[in-house]
């Protein structure tokens, strides 16, 4: 299987999707956030489609409109005009339409929109690779060096206010963080499956860790091995590897789940 | 003493909503244990949100001369479903005190282990902040606070669904931190009973200012609670 040049391609960008979507997903799923990275992916979207119709680099528009939609929702949540979910409605479903108008508008209606929607790893290039590994890396940094801020915003946002931490800037680093992860993994597992691949490795990884530093570190264990065991059973059993990698994330949540039960 | 905060004709309304405070004038001073209490719904935690700068006056004025503020909500709670340890949320409060890059140095790790020893959790520091009684989550917050070297602490119903021992070790600990430390306490209570033993100076808050003094001081059918809460 690692003879083949494709699959050593995917397996690489796949370590560095499965690690950073579980480390990036833990600080939305704390924040009660789990279905925002639903709503950056379909504005990720309306990204790809503008990347068709002014025929720019697909992930490099995905990016920036993921990124300009992320924050967004978190302007929209921070000023309190609009409650969380309706922010999350009004960009979500704004995207989604968005981009439908947008790839009609390019005249892409008939391309193959099927490898964004749930992913198509096995088609990933250098290039691709080289763009989902730096950027995989710089933004893994950057969680590792705000670690503590970060935290801190999550674990008692009100506190940190009163504190002085500037919690706007750090809740739009965490926005605009979701955001890369998504353009960076609509290859990986797809933009309606991404979320899953976010919020299901960190699901399981709190029923069974000890802390919160073990739960980051064993949601990116389970993301990784999601991914790993995703790829492989997809290619000896024919299957399409974004949602095999979903589903085997969901039976980690099982298997956690049924072992945080049998402990009591 | 010196100041440490003024309240000045400060008024506040919520949106569209009733005034919750009217002109209400305060001055506390630094190292002042002061009890606010009142009914529920008579705008003391308003007045400490007011005072923490996490809302702002409709009108008057809210000066602070405090700089560190380290707060324990009403029902303090992390926000967070993920297992945490004592240690991690006293580490949490240290990160004001810190640079914001990087994991904690050696001077800041020793300020999170005596934050810790000093509401006496250290046998419980590594362990899960969910395993520990309600009087223990809340000393491990207190810790928390008091990890960032806070100049004001501000407590809101701090003994809500905690028992009585509890509430007492708690009104120790805040005296000792007091005369140790210097700090400045707000302390809000709905039942000032549970305060005015301990306390310095207890504000009592009804939309306005209606007591300000020692507590021996305090009318004595105020210490009916139906009077308070009528």
């Amino acid at each position: 299987m690692l003879d083949l040049e494709f699959m050593r391609l995917a397996f690489g960008a796949g370590i560095v999707v499965g690690l950073l979507a579980p480390a990036v997903g833990f600080f939305l799923v704390q924040r009660r956030l789990s279905l925002i990275g639903d709503g950056i992916g379909h504005v990720a979207f309306a990204g790809v489609a503008l990347g068709y119709l002014l025929d720019f680099p697909l992930v490099l528009t995905a990016l920036v409109v993921s990124v300009a939609g992320a924050l967004s929702i978190e302007g929209l949540r921070a000023r309190r005009r609009t409650a969380g979910d309706q922010a999350l409605a009004l960009v979500f479903y704004t995207g989604i339409a968005g981009g439908v108008v947008l790839v009609s508008a390019a005249g892409a209606l008939n391309v193959n929109l099927f490898q964004f929607l749930f992913g198509s790893i096995l088609t990933v290039t250098r290039s691709d690779l080289f763009v989902i590994a730096s950027l995989g890396a710089g933004a893994l940094a950057l969680i590792a060096l705000l670690y503590r801020p970060l935290v801190a915003v999550v674990v008692d946002e009100e506190g940190a206010r009163v504190a002085g931490l500037p919690v706007a800037p750090l809740n739009a680093l965490t926005a605009a963080l979701a955001a890369v992860t998504i353009a960076l993994s609509m290859r990986v597992v797809g933009i309606l499956l991404i979320a899953a691949l976010m919020v299901l490795p960190v699901i399981a990884a709190a029923r069974v860790a000890w802390s919160m530093r073990s739960t980051i570190v064993i949601s990116m264990g389970i993301g990784l091995a999601s991914v790993l065991t995703g790829i492989t059973t997809a290619y000896y059993a024919d299957l399409p590897p974004g949602g095999t990698t979903v589903l085997v994330a969901a039976a980690a949540v099982l298997v956690t789940e049924t072992i945080s039960v049998l402990r009591g | 003493m010196s100041l440490a905060l003024r309240l000045e004709h400060v008024s506040f309304a919520y949106a569209h909503g009733t005034p919750v405070l009217r002109d209400v004038e305060l001055e506390v001073q630094r190292g002042e244990f002061v009890a606010i209490a009142g009914p529920n719904g008579g705008g003391k935690t308003t007045l400490l949100r007011l005072v923490l700068g996490l809302e702002r006056p409709t009108s008057g004025r809210v000066e602070v001369l405090l700089h560190r503020y380290g707060y324990l909500p009403q029902r303090a709670q992390t926000g967070i479903d993920a297992p945490l340890t004592v240690r991690e949320l006293v580490g949490v409060g240290r990160v004001p005190r810190t640079r914001l890059f990087g994991p904690l140095g050696h001077g800041d790790r020793e300020a999170v282990r005596e934050a810790i020893d000093r509401v006496g959790l250290t046998p419980q520091a590594d362990r899960r902040l969910s395993t520990l009684s309600g009087g223990q989550q809340q000393r491990a917050f207190i810790a928390k606070a008091l990890a960032g070297e806070p100049e004001l602490l501000a407590l809101d119903e701090p003994t809500t669904g905690v028992d009585i021992e509890a509430q007492e070790a708690l009104a120790a600990l805040l005296v000792r931190l007091r005369d140790e430390l210097g700090m400045t306490i707000l302390y809000v209570s709905h039942e000032f009973g549970a305060v005015e033993h301990f306390v310095q100076r207890i504000v009592l808050i009804r939309e306005r200012v209606v007591f300000d003094g020692a507590p021996s001081a305090l009318p004595g059918v105020w210490h009916d609670p139906s009077h308070v809460h009528a």
